[in-house]
């Protein structure tokens, strides 16, 4: 049998908009990843950490207060410090347009914004963990 | 004799079913099976008043201005004022948001509403670690007396209400405002607004919190008895379904929540011993307009019903003010679209429509851009002007609760009223609120509506324009809207010269003041009001009290 797909779900920075981020949790879930989620009020070291030490294929990020540009890019840093950078980092919640590129330069391998459907999220997770298995 | 025209109705409408409509159906069957709101309440096609053969006018709606206030709280409603235009605005630092104030006020808003960055809302200063990168980017980040001053430079606060959506920080807020106005020798009797304060609807929905709940209730119940005593025109709390609603929750249980919420703090307040008619008159509620016209106006006139009831049979409330249920209503964020942007303003005003016509107080139209960022200035002033077209255009300010008497309303109203009940009996079941928030009942149910919500959308059950059908490929440009480097700047200097140029001693003594209060039972708002007067910050108030409280953990569910 096929290793399940582990997520990790996290909130980073002081946001507690956390609608979109339970949302995408029960999607993977239903959709038949293992997901592991932090709750509210997380470091990008505890994010690091907790993905670590669960084991996951990737880690979804969500994001609405605007900080996204501090705590996305730390969190692959933090990964890549760890020698863990083969964990796949995506971030969603509101994040202007011109951010996109950036992020994906800090390297975010997903940056998703409002109005993605649930299925892509669902597509990208799948893939990050199949490139991720080779 | 003639037949009872209840009955002749039955027959007539029988009638129909069987001919008219049925050779409809026949020949064009309807879009859907089943028709429902967008908080999943089954539609019918047609009310009548068989729907609702109970209703009793008199009873069930009253008079505009009396009990059980259906039609509103006042006796000529917007004939008399139009609802307060108050725009939610913060971002950057003091400077930047009392500049977008000046704005606002000078084309046509009417009260100011005071949106503040998360390290505030947490309780931290700008300075502090776990404020990084989240200086005044979804707020104004205030952080002791002198921001405060500076963001309202130039704005006449004795003539001017103010709101401030601020809850585990705001009594420290709150004090903050009216040091200020002391310090403008504007005493305290003149001044007029709101905190948000509702510390019940952080745990459920929006989950901004410092402390745990008992020691929150007790500091929101020392704001309604300072409030009482030396600040008469000030509504100490906003109790607020909108969060809850975006979050997830249905309108029901945005109905349920607050409700239940708003019935808590009355009970706590009797607990500490406060006459519910001293206090009870300065709560006000913020909910949520949403989308479905129809349902948001009833679930309004069934909040003003519920409410007048409970004060005034479980309570025994005798002022008629302390019945009202006095209510702010802003735009739904979370049905704002980022593909073609420009439709949201169609939806704030669909959204507007429904605050107005269910007697809102007064109202906050969303921008159309807030999908994208906290609004520019262009953005913003579309959304005011939104709500004057409303107002002096549309001729829905002419006359009070024009849906009043309406068959598919008075139904809806009537409907609501009783599954908020029903929500009532489940919380009291699980030990009241607080204990069903320790057991994660309000965040699983908010919850699950809002995947059931993602699903329809998912499986385009429902429509959104421009998200899941009408969809287009091309990018709409949006004005950014960026706090600068040079305002974060300016914020960690401010911090550095209170800490350096206050009076030591002073300073040292108000918190340890505080500090000692926190730890007996004596209320805890004056002393909070001397720590601002020492220029203690934000964050060092908060601390203090972090250390005799502690902090709070939620239940993790999902």
């Amino acid at each position: 049998m096929a290793k399940k797909i582990r997520i990790l779900v996290a909130k980073p920075g002081l946001d507690g908009h956390d609608r979109g981020a339970k949302v995408i949790a029960r999607a993977l879930r239903d959709a038949g990843m293992e997901v592991i989620y932090t709750g509210l009020r997380q470091s990008p070291e505890d994010i690091a950490a907790a993905a670590i030490e669960e084991d996951v294929d990737a880690i979804g990020l969500s994001c609405l207060s605007g900080a996204h540009m501090t705590l996305f890019p730390k969190v692959v840093q933090v990964l890549k410090k760890r020698g863990a950078s083969d964990i796949v980092v995506a971030g969603g919640g509101i994040i202007p347009p011109e951010d996109v590129p950036k992020l994906k330069k800090a390297g975010l391998k997903g940056v998703f914004g409002p109005g993605t459907p649930l299925a892509d999220i669902v597509d990208f997770f799948e893939n990050a963990a199949k490139g991720r298995a080779k | 004799m003639g037949k009872d025209p209840l009955e002749a109705l039955r027959e007539r409408v029988k009638t129909w079913e069987k001919g008219p409509l049925k050779r409809s159906l026949d020949s064009v069957p309807e879009r859907k099976k089943e028709f429902t709101t967008t908080s999943f309440i089954p539609v019918q096609r047609l009310y009548t008043p068989l729907d609702i053969p109970a209703f009793d006018p008199g009873k069930d709606l009253g008079a505009p201005g009396e009990y059980p206030f259906t039609r509103g709280i006042h006796p000529t409603m917007y004939r008399g004022r139009p609802w307060t235009m108050r725009m939610f605005s913060g971002f950057g630092g003091a400077e930047d948001t009392n500049a977008r104030f000046k704005y606002l006020i000078a084309h046509g808003e009417t009260g100011l509403s005071v949106a503040l960055d998360m390290p505030t809302l947490y309780g931290y200063d700008t300075d502090q670690p776990p404020a990084e990168g989240e200086f005044g980017t979804c707020g104004v980040a205030v952080s002791s007396i002198r921001d405060m001053d500076l963001l309202f430079g130039g704005i006449d606060v004795a003539s001017i209400s103010t709101s401030m959506t601020i809850n585990s920080p705001a009594a420290m807020l709150w004090a903050m405002y009216l040091v200020m106005a002391e310090r403008r020798r504007v005493p305290w009797s003149k001044l007029r607004g709101t905190i948000q304060n509702d510390i019940l609807k952080e745990y459920q929905a929006q989950k901004e919190w410092i402390f745990p709940p008992e020691p929150s209730m007790r500091l929101v119940v020392d704001t309604f008895e300072f409030g009482a005593k030396k600040v008469p025109q000030w509504n100490t709390i906003s109790i607020s379904g909108y969060h809850i609603r975006e979050a997830g929750a249905t309108a029901v249980q945005e109905l349920a929540f607050t409700l239940r919420n708003g019935i808590e703090y009355v009970k706590w307040g009797i607990e500490r011993g406060l006459d519910v008619d001293d206090f009870a008159p300065r709560l006000s509620f913020f909910f949520n307009s949403h989308n479905d016209l129809f349902e948001e106006v009833a679930k309004y006139r069934a909040a003003r019903r519920i409410w007048a009831r409970e004060m005034r049979e479980r309570f025994g409330a005798k002022n008629a003010r302390t019945w009202w249920l006095r209510f702010h209503a802003q735009t739904a964020g979370v049905s704002l679209t980022k593909q073609q942007p420009l439709n949201n303003v169609v939806r704030t005003t669909v959204q507007a429509l429904a605050a107005v016509l269910g007697g809102a107080q007064s109202l906050h139209t969303n921008s159309y851009d807030e999908a994208y960022q906290v609004p520019n200035e262009e953005a913003a002033r579309i959304a005011l002007r939104t709500q004057q077209i409303l107002a002096h255009e549309s001729g829905v300010a002419n006359t009070i609760d024009p849906l009043g008497g309406s068959y598919f309303v008075e139904w809806l109203t009537d409907y609501m009223e009783d599954e908020a009940y029903k929500y009532f009996d489940r919380i009291e079941a699980l030990g009241g609120v607080i204990p069903a928030i320790r057991k994660g009942f309000f965040q699983q149910e908010i919850a699950n509506s809002a995947y059931r919500y993602q699903k329809e959308v998912e499986d385009r059950e429902r429509i959104i324009v421009g998200v899941n059908e009408y969809v287009e490929d091309e990018e709409t440009e949006v004005t950014p809207l960026r706090v600068t480097k040079a305002a974060f700047h300016r914020q960690l200097a401010r911090l550095k010269a209170i800490r350096a140029e206050r009076d030591a001693k002073k300073w040292r003594r108000s918190l340890d003041a505080l500090h000692k209060a926190a730890e007996g039972d004596e209320n805890m708002m004056p002393h909070i009001v001397d720590c601002v007067r020492a220029e203690a910050t934000l964050g060092e108030i908060c601390d203090t009290l972090r250390e005799v409280f502690g902090t709070w953990e939620e239940p993790l569910l999902y």
